[in-house]
């Protein structure tokens, strides 16, 4: 599927097309519960609360918010495991996300056709997609796909250190701490991320919403039930 | 050729403290009292394998917590007395005669002597920031090294390149492995390393006759495996949530956790947490002070030693994580918000019964 808009395919059923199987769905859903819980927690980690009283006996709060950091981070990389899986026996929009088809001309053509459409440019050309659009997926693949792996890898860098030398985080992941010169520059590159997936989610939500009053396709709807229509 | 025992017992040293010296090098390396025989055994037979010391760029802390080291039976006997053949800040002879020795070691134990190199050489201006013998200390290096059985890196300047290596770098100091690539370099950084993991590291050796176990990164994993996070005796208040805010706070007086003002602990691989310094009396986080991360790759360059998030030199300015990526999300809801609105005012020109805009132009 190298051209990426419907005006390609003259002779599909423009009414409904099934885009998001179920287990895209659930993906979707459980890697945003576990997002939202990753930049809560992540954020407590990096600026603690204020310090509780009493003895240290009592209390398991730091703890605690490490634990949902670490079950959230674990939740998060089975879910994209599960979802490269999709992208493999699942239909053409699955693999949007893991391959952007750079070579294709058309493809960067209506990249082009994006550009002036958000700009407001009256020459663009009203173009459809039952998948996503060029720009959406490109941004999607270095934001949203790349950035969870960077999240993902570093992530289990970090836990390796307190699993332990030997452990199976280690034998997987520790590589990445030298890679980056030490401890804290992982720790560092892991915070700095959380904002690229901050900054995706802010415009991919505006886009929602914005495609969801502007234009006459479906789109929350289409992660909720699969299809994708057009109201005309 | 001398054994290390028959040198041992030349010094005036009983069997008695022999033994004693055998099984604290057992204890301190991990391995436990079956080994005590074997270290005996080995010290007894093997021929004493000399151990040159050089100095480059280097405050000489190195040295200073080795000569302090908390047994000084290993020091002595290990270095001093036995097998410290060269040292320049420590020996007697000096000038000619000191060199006359390097020599001397270097071409009659070929291949078969270890070289400790403290501090690391400079690079620019073809390497004249450091002479000794009235050459660049980077030429000796690699002469002295080119023969060597093992290298060992003493502390974080020649293992990591420390303080005269922190940015801007004039000198263009680097770590040992960057001038010696084709030798097994084993690194014991700190800043200085503590004395009882530098006495173990030699003996380790000078027994076994092999290099210790080491990490990715080159470090002896019995000393270097964990964090000093991992072994903290704070560590309970770090789980539980109670954190000093400020020097003379509450919990500062109580003894919480360091993380909030800075502490290094989770990410600093070294001993401290478990050897301590100065005959096991205290260290660093014991007195109330975080780890600065002295024993880590750079750690001049990451910022403050009293910061949690540290800052990101690759962007020029002091920065940190959140103050750049607050900055790029707070442009980017700016940029959504404007887009929004042109949004809105577009669609407010079109008819919605129609579709077409109200001024008749193309949509
Ligand atoms: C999008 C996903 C994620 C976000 C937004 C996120 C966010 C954060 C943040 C902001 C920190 C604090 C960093 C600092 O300043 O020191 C952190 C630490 C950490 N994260 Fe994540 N994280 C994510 C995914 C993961 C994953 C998948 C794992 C793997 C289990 C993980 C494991 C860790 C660990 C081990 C730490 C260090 C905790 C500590 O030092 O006590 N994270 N995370
Ligand atoms: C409450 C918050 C969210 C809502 C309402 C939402 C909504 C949606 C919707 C409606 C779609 C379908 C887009 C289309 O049909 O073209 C979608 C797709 C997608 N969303 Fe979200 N989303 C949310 C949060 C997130 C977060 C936090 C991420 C990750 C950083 C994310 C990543 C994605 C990706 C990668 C896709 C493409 C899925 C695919 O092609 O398989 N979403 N989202
Ligand atoms: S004081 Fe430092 S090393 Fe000790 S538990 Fe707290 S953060 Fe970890
Ligand atoms: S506690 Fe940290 S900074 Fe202090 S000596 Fe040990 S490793 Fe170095």
């Amino acid at each position: 599927m190298l051209q990426n808009s419907l005006a390609a395919d003259p002779n599909r059923d423009l009414k409904s097309i099934y885009v998001y199987a179920a287990p895209v769905r659930i993906w979707h859903w459980v890697m945003t519960a576990a997002m939202i819980v990753l930049v809560t927690t992540g954020l407590l980690i990096a600026y603690p609360p204020p310090a509780v009283g009493g003895e240290a006996s009592e209390h398991f709060l730091f703890g605690y918010i490490r634990f949902a950091h670490f079950t959230a981070g674990y939740v998060l990389a089975i879910s994209w495991l599960v979802r490269v899986y999709w992208a493999i026996v699942g239909n053409d929009y699955t693999r949007q996300l893991f391959l952007v088809p750079v070579w294709s001309r058309a493809w960067w053509s209506e990249f082009g056709n994006d550009l002036k459409t958000y700009a407001f440019l009256p020459s663009a050309k009203p173009l459809r997609y039952a998948g996503h659009n060029p720009m959406a997926q490109l941004a999607m693949f270095f934001m949203a796909t790349l950035g969870s792996f960077f999240m993902i890898i570093t992530g289990f860098a970090m836990y390796s250190e307190g699993a332990g030398r030997g452990s199976w985080q280690d034998k997987l992941f520790g590589w990445v701490i030298p890679l980056f010169g030490q401890s804290q520059d992982v720790h560092t590159w892991h915070h700095l991320c959380m904002w690229l997936i901050v900054m995706f989610t802010i415009v991919h939500l505006y886009m929602v919403v914005r495609q969801e009053i502007t234009t006459k396709e479906s789109i929350l709807s289409t992660m909720i039930g699969g299809y994708r229509s057009f109201k005309d | 050729m001398e054994t290390f025992y028959e040198v041992l017992r030349r010094q005036g040293i009983t069997r008695r403290s022999f033994v004693k010296f055998c099984s604290l090098t057992a204890t301190s390396l991990g391995l436990g009292s079956y080994f005590t025989p074997q270290i005996a055994r080995a010290l007894e037979t093997k021929p004493r394998t000399p151990v040159l010391w050089m100095h480059g760029l280097e405050c000489t802390c190195c040295s200073e917590s080795f000569i302090r080291s908390a047994h000084p039976l290993a020091k002595d006997v290990v270095l001093s007395m036995l097998s410290l053949d060269y040292d320049d800040t420590l020996m007697a002879s000096a000038g000619h005669q000191a060199q006359a020795i390097l020599d001397e070691i270097t071409t009659k134990y070929k291949g078969n002597y270890i070289l400790a190199v403290e501090g690391n050489p400079p690079l620019n201006e073809d390497g004249m920031y450091c002479i000794t013998g009235g050459k660049p200390f980077v030429e000796e290096l690699k002469r002295v090294a080119k023969d060597a059985k093992a290298i060992i890196a003493w502390g974080s300047c020649a293992s990591w390149g420390c303080v005269q290596a922190a940015k801007p770098n004039p000198t263009r100091a680097v770590p040992i492995n960057k001038v010696i690539t084709d030798k097994p370099i084993i690194k014991v950084p700190g800043c200085p390393p503590i004395a009882e993991v530098m006495t173990a590291v030699v003996t380790y050796m000078l027994t076994f006759d092999r290099l210790p176990e080491l990490d990715r990164q080159g470090r002896p994993k019995m000393f270097y495996g964990q964090r000093i996070h991992d072994k903290c005796y704070r560590r309970p208040h770090f789980d539980a949530g109670q954190f000093v805010e400020s020097w003379d706070d509450e919990g500062a007086r109580k003894g919480y956790c360091l993380y909030k003002v800075g502490c290094k602990g989770p990410t600093t691989y070294n001993a401290c947490s478990t050897v301590r310094w100065n005959d096991g009396v205290s260290f660093p986080i014991q007195s109330g002070h975080g780890c600065i991360g002295c024993s880590e790759d750079g750690f001049w360059d990451k910022g403050s030693f009293y910061d949690r998030v540290t800052g990101i030199k690759q962007f020029g300015i002091e920065a940190n994580a959140d103050k750049i990526g607050g900055t790029v999300a707070g442009v980017t809801a700016a940029a959504v918000a404007v887009h929004a609105g042109v949004t809105a005012l577009k669609r407010a020109k079109v008819d919605h019964g129609t579709g077409i805009p109200k001024d008749g132009s193309a949509k």
